[in-house]
């Protein structure tokens, strides 16, 4: 249920969402958290704590009530660079990618890689398609892309492997905002082509 | 009191301890990339340890103080400026830094403390997320308190930096060939900043991509990509990963990460957990001599 992961953190192997993550930060000496997919990663001060002591403590913190989570309904222009080798990539046309990535309901499974990236679930198994097999040095802020089984949107222009379906003028990262992020984990998230 | 930029120098931003807690919403704590030597720093003032300095990137700027200033330099070392001494700036007296002839990033703290806007918590400027303070530019002009004794002396063991990192053992350890790992120099590339450092040397890992779950990364840790060739993730490090994490540098050696500048070629030494965390309790106690 737990690894080591540095002399100032450990992986907690519980999913977040059925994790109480408040009551992980509350843990004495615990100073950041990285929740993932099936992971959070526990950071503490090693000079206030310990692993060992973490770990009781995290081992007490109760599994979370799953918390509803508000609604985003997203506007894309549905132009990315890699909406035709999607389409390819599944011998269909690009309408119907862009009919069936339209179509889904997606849940933000957590936040990660760069500041307000939502990691996006709930992808139609018809669009799951691998990342570019080299990454693009530059992607744009707004661009909207597919991994594998996930799906999301660069907050920030970042280099980034993922194939790019499309973009949204939305903002998703406010460093002034209170959350920073516009999607939270447990939100739900539609698209919408513009 | 105030500092003017004659020139900022190549990169030079403010930083303090960073700010924890905001790896929910994907943003890594920043804060200086050499830590030890901003408390040293501050120590010897007579500051808080976490009070806000100049960071500044293997070409140091040039700095006017015209109500005068006493400041202390840390970490890499200037060409014509000493370090881990207090120095007396009269007022309208200029600080000029140049090219450090070691190290890669040299702190700049002032008596009280740059006194810079908080952004949830801290002074840091965070690149990836435009969080805190944009870096400097020439014709800024930045406050600081001033007052504040300091005295003591800085023990000789927190100004030398190493290129032996010692690490432990990442969570995909199983995945690296040791045996190469461990015998190997790796270089440091120029693709090497806060967010991370891109190393070249031989491939000790498959690098099998694609396997793995998406988790958290720590501050330290040594993934492979596809192409085999290490990137260290640093202060303002992405927060999660699909790369396997095949080790981990001790709290106690960032320092040394902090300081290390493009062509350097570094050597990793396997420790075990006890021996990273006497490591930093040892580091520690020397903190506390000054």
């Amino acid at each position: 249920m737990f690894r080591y992961a540095s002399d100032q953190a450990l992986y907690f192997d519980r999913p977040p969402r059925e994790t109480d993550l408040a009551a992980l930060a509350r843990i004495d000496g615990v100073v950041n958290l990285h929740p993932a997919y099936e992971s959070t990663l526990i950071v503490f001060d090693p000079l206030r704590t310990t692993h060992e002591a973490v770990e009781r403590a995290a081992r007490l913190a109760a599994t979370a009530e799953q918390r509803p989570g508000r609604h985003h309904t997203i506007p894309v222009f549905y132009d990315g660079p890699d909406l035709l080798a999607v389409a390819e990539h599944h011998s269909m046309a690009g309408e119907r990618v862009i009919e069936l990535h339209a179509s889904a309901e997606y849940s933000v499974a957590f936040l990660g890689f760069v500041p307000g990236f939502a990691y996006l679930t709930g992808l139609p198994a018809a669009l799951h398609t691998p990342r570019r097999a080299e990454p693009r040095q530059v992607v744009p802020a707004g661009a909207l892309g597919i991994a594998g089984a996930q799906t999301g949107i660069y907050p920030r222009t970042t280099p980034g492997g993922w194939q790019l379906i499309g973009r949204t003028p939305v903002e998703l990262f406010d460093p002034a905002g209170d959350p920073m992020s516009l999607l939270q984990p447990g939100d739900r998230v539609t698209f919408f082509p513009a | 009191m105030r500092i003017v930029v004659t020139s900022p120098g190549m990169l030079t931003t403010i930083q303090d301890l960073g700010r924890a807690g905001h790896g929910i919403q994907g943003v890594s704590r920043a804060g200086a990339a050499d830590a030890l030597a901003l408390r040293v720093g501050n120590r010897l003032l007579g500051n808080p340890e976490g009070a806000a300095a100049l960071e500044m990137t293997l070409l140091g700027g040039t700095f006017a103080f015209p109500d005068g200033a006493r400041i202390v330099l840390t970490g890499a070392r200037p060409a014509a400026m000493p370090v881990y001494q207090r120095m007396e700036m009269a007022p309208g007296e200029e600080c000029r830094l140049g090219a450090f002839v070691a190290g890669a990033r040299c702190y700049l703290c002032v008596a009280g403390g740059i006194d810079a806007p908080l952004t949830a918590g801290s002074a840091s400027t965070h690149l990836p997320s435009g969080l805190g303070p944009a870096p400097l530019r020439k014709g800024d002009t930045l406050r600081f308190h001033g007052g504040g004794a300091g005295s003591g002396r800085v023990p000789e063991e927190l100004t030398r930096y190493e290129t032996r990192i010692r690490v432990t053992r990442g969570a995909q350890w199983a995945q690296c060939n040791e045996e190469v790992f461990y015998a190997s120099e790796y270089e440091v590339t120029t693709d090497a900043n806060r967010m991370g450092l891109r190393l070249a040397g031989p491939a000790a890992a498959s690098g099998q991509n694609g396997q793995m779950v998406t988790e958290g990364v720590p501050l330290g840790a040594i993934q492979i990509p596809s192409n085999g060739q290490p990137i260290l993730l640093f202060v303002d490090q992405q927060t999660t990963g699909g790369y396997p994490k095949i080790a981990n540098v001790i709290s106690a050696d960032l320092p040394n990460v902090a300081q290390l500048r493009p062509r350097d070629r570094v050597r990793f030494q396997l420790v075990s957990p006890e021996e990273a965390r006497r490591a930093l309790l040892g580091q520690e106690e020397l903190i506390r001599q000054i």
